[in-house]
């Protein structure tokens, strides 16, 4: 369970970005965040995992506070939280098992990251890994020569190599074209429920918000206006959240009715 | 319209405008007067400068045809100078990585460290491979040492300073990945930082190679070994021949030095 | 992404191995084997005079005691031989970078015949593989002690780096402009200096520039054999042990050093 409380970020003398944000989420939900560029969601993200630094509030994973987290208490923390980037974020030169094998960086020593020498049980997960999101035919294939989907599976598997109790994805679909796009949230989706862990997506694309994620909450200017079912998520609330921002177009038009053509393509 | 005409009339076409031109008279002003002051001033006993050509000349008709009998003794000095050139620089690899990684702002650990690798790095670089030389030929005696020390402190600032900024120009994303899975500082490096700088460290080091070639062919002028020392030796006992075949060698080893380095060029990067 | 389920299929224990940078392993631990060879045959045959190193560091002690505080005493002679490495930088320079332009034009494939193209291209290669330093001390031997010989060294020497430059700058010049001057009816001068000058002018302030700064370290060290400028007063300070004054010499070296890399860069921002 993650809790936030009262989550504040501020950077030098600015207007806060993040002000006095509460969210809790609970069990395998799969949590979307949309709002417009600039409504701070992706620096509370970065703030559960510290890679930017919260002003004050708490956070806590699983009841344990995560803000007050120093030096190796915090690598430990890190472990348990896995992040998937919209740049991918992978390291081009290093082949996609290297990469895969990254993720647990946290759990390996020194030497053994250094020679590749990961356990047994780390290769191992990684191929069953990498095979349940089909990319195992490129273990040894350098990470800049697949394409953008296949770099994003990439970057998925890296995160679940750390056996997280929470996935953050911050736009993990806006560096992909709209079809990939659609795998991807699919995959996101199923993982959450086989692995029963709860994800947070950081996404601009309100439609297909609608269409993976149980619950979606809005931010607008480091505030939470919307928090409920995607239902409930109604042209009022866009209006809300993106009003008077220009936010783009065929995003906000997109008729969410993907879920059907979504199990196609996972199974193509 | 005929206003315009009357404008027309009065055109006249100028390569710059009025600043322009005077800033630039004034740079050529200010330059011919250096240089008249510099030809005034300079200590130079003019007779010898039309003599010069004929001295030169003379010099060169002394030299040739180029005496081969030293060769042998040449080529294996030669050898030693490679040899300095090659272990200054993969020695200096050691000392220069450090001190570039202190020196690049993403990386530093504090400030006090960043400056000490700035000072390190610009000191290095700040003096010439054979004022290095003669300091270590002062300390150590004449001889290989000396040369591969000079060779070395001033690869440091070359290497590092290049090395610097390459992790400085890295794509921070990889480094924040690992930071978010916990990693330490030392994996981080190892993962996100070693593999973006892996190229440009080859080329770095390849590239200060070739100049570390030539380098070490000077080093024994001042008494820190290889290929100068019998140069100075021939050229102090008036043997012109040798010297036009130690010029020689010198070529053709430099030639071969770049055709090695665009050889290891392409293999590598 | 045909099987659905991750658990549905358990296959043996697998491994993985980071494939090697060199595939080959013959190759690969044949090239670890050259290295090791190459170490130990280098530093077998190098002569090193250990009984000779082993007094180093009590003469590093000495030196560096002596050396400090740096000695600012003798000033003038600190100025003269300054001065001296600028007349020489600065003679150097401008010599060097007219005579860059010919030779830059005879060593460019596009517009020079081959004969001359070769005689251009070997010029530059040779003043570029020997060290101003070589070319200083053959200099010194034929003109005698003192600044001409420096400034004939480090014309050269700015003939053979502007001129290589050069050379590639005109093999890359837009050939149309070329062929409008010679469709216009100029001849071969004419075309020089409207089509191919003009294309390479900016380069050219900016390469001068940057020999000065570079000229001026160089002539730091061809004074070392005796070529004049500060180098020769360094050189005696050294050999007379005057350490301290030596120190001064070289800080103020450095301290000129930085200025002038910091004034070339400024300037060479401004014109480009």
């Amino acid at each position: 369970m993650l809790e936030i409380s009262k989550l504040v970020k501020r950077y030098g003398r600015d207007e806060p970005v993040l002000k006095e944000l509460d969210l809790m989420v609970e069990g395998s939900s799969v949590v979307s965040i949309v709002g417009a560029s600039g409504a701070g969601k992706s620096t509370m993200l970065r703030c559960i995992n510290r890679l930017v630094e919260p002003t004050s509030g708490s956070i806590r994973l699983n009841g344990m506070e995560l803000v007050t987290l120093k030096g190796g208490a915090l690598r430990r923390a890190r472990r348990k939280i896995g992040m998937v980037f919209q740049g991918f974020n992978l390291i081009d030169r290093l082949t996609v098992m290297e990469n895969v094998l990254a993720g647990r960086l946290g759990y390996v020593n020194l030497y053994q990251a250094i020679s590749r020498r990961y356990p047994q049980a780390d290769i191992e997960r990684a191929f069953t890994l990498m095979e349940r999101v089909g990319i195992a035919h490129y273990a040894n294939k350098r990470a800049d020569e697949l394409s953008g989907g296949e770099r994003q599976r990439v970057g998925v598997v890296r995160a679940l190599m750390q056996e997280p109790e929470v996935l953050l994805a911050d736009e993990p679909t806006a560096s992909l074209d709209p079809r990939t796009s659609e795998q991807i949230m699919v995959l996101l989706q199923s993982l959450a429920s086989e692995l029963s862990l709860p994800v947070l997506i950081n996404i601009h694309n309100v439609a297909q918000a609608k269409t993976y994620t149980e619950r979606i909450v809005g931010l607008r200017h480091g505030k939470m206006i919307f928090d409920g079912a995607p239902a409930d998520f109604t042209k009022d609330a866009l209006d809300a959240i993106y009003g008077g921002i220009e936010a783009p177009e065929e995003e906000l038009t997109a008729e969410p009715d993907k879920a059907e053509s979504g199990v196609i393509h996972d199974q193509t | 319209m005929v206003d315009q005409a009357g404008a027309l009339a009065d055109r006249v076409w100028q390569r710059y405008d009025r600043k322009e031109r005077l800033i630039r008279y004034a740079v050529m002003l200010v330059t011919l007067m250096v240089v008249y002051w510099t030809v005034r001033d300079i200590d130079i006993f003019w007779p010898w400068v039309w003599d010069a050509p004929n001295q030169i000349s003379s010099l060169g008709a002394r030299m040739w045809p180029p005496d081969p009998r030293g060769l042998a003794q040449i080529v294996s000095a030669l050898i030693e100078t490679v040899h300095i050139a090659t272990l200054a620089t993969m020695l200096t690899i050691f000392i220069a990585l450090p001190v570039s990684y202190i020196a690049a702002q993403n990386t530093t650990p504090n400030r006090a460290c960043l400056w000490l690798g700035r000072f390190i790095l610009v000191s290095s670089r700040s003096v010439n491979t054979i004022i290095w030389a003669l300091l270590f030929v002062a300390i150590f005696g004449p001889g290989v040492l000396a040369g591969i020390l000079a060779i070395m402190f001033r690869s440091i600032g070359f290497i590092g300073k290049l090395m610097g900024e390459a992790i400085e120009e890295i794509d921070r994303r990889p480094v924040e990945a690992m930071e978010a899975t916990g990693a330490s500082k030392a994996k981080v490096i190892a993962y996100a930082i070693v593999p973006q700088v892996m190229p440009a460290f080859f080329a770095i080091v390849i590239l200060r190679w070739d100049i570390n070639i030539r380098e070490s062919t000077v080093l024994g002028l001042v008494g820190a070994g290889g290929i100068g020392v019998i140069l100075q030796g021939a050229i102090d006992t008036f043997a012109w021949p040798t010297v036009a075949t130690i010029l020689i060698a010198i070529v053709v080893l430099v030639l071969i030095g770049e055709a090695v380095t665009s050889l290891l060029r392409g293999k590598v990067l | 992404m045909t099987r659905p389920d991750a658990s549905g299929t358990t296959p043996g224990p697998r491994t993985w191995h980071k494939p090697s940078f060199i595939a080959n392993p013959v190759l690969r631990y044949g090239l670890w084997l050259l290295l090791v060879v190459y170490l130990v045959w280098a530093f077998g045959s190098l002569p090193f005079n250990w009984d000779r190193i082993a007094e180093g560091l009590p003469r590093a002690a000495r030196i560096f005691g002596g050396g400090f505080p740096p000695s600012f005493e003798r000033g003038g002679l600190l100025l003269t031989g300054f001065k001296e490495s600028f007349q020489i930088a600065i003679l150097a320079t401008l010599l060097g970078v007219m005579l860059s332009i010919p030779f830059a034009v005879m060593a460019a494939r596009n517009i020079a015949p081959l004969p001359i193209y070769l005689f251009g291209r070997a010029v530059i290669i040779i003043s570029r593989s020997f060290h101003p330093v070589i070319v200083a001390i053959l200099f010194v031997a034929a003109v005698g002690f003192g600044p001409l010989a420096g400034i004939l060294t480090l014309t050269l020497y700015s003939i053979g780096f502007v001129g290589k430059l050069l050379a590639e700058e005109i093999e890359e010049i837009d050939w149309g402009q070329v062929e409008a001057m010679r469709a216009a009816g100029a001849g071969y001068m004419a075309t020089l200096f409207y089509a191919v000058f003009p294309q390479i002018l900016p380069r050219q302030v900016g390469l001068s520039m940057y020999q000065l700064d570079s000229n001026l370290r160089a002539s730091a060290v061809v004074g070392i054999v005796g070529a004049g400028g500060i180098g020769g007063t360094l050189m005696n300070a050294f050999g007379r042990y005057d350490y301290d004054f030596a120190f001064a010499i070289l800080l103020i070296i450095i301290a000129v050093i930085l200025v002038s890399e910091g004034i070339s860069g400024w300037v060479r921002k401004k014109i480009w």
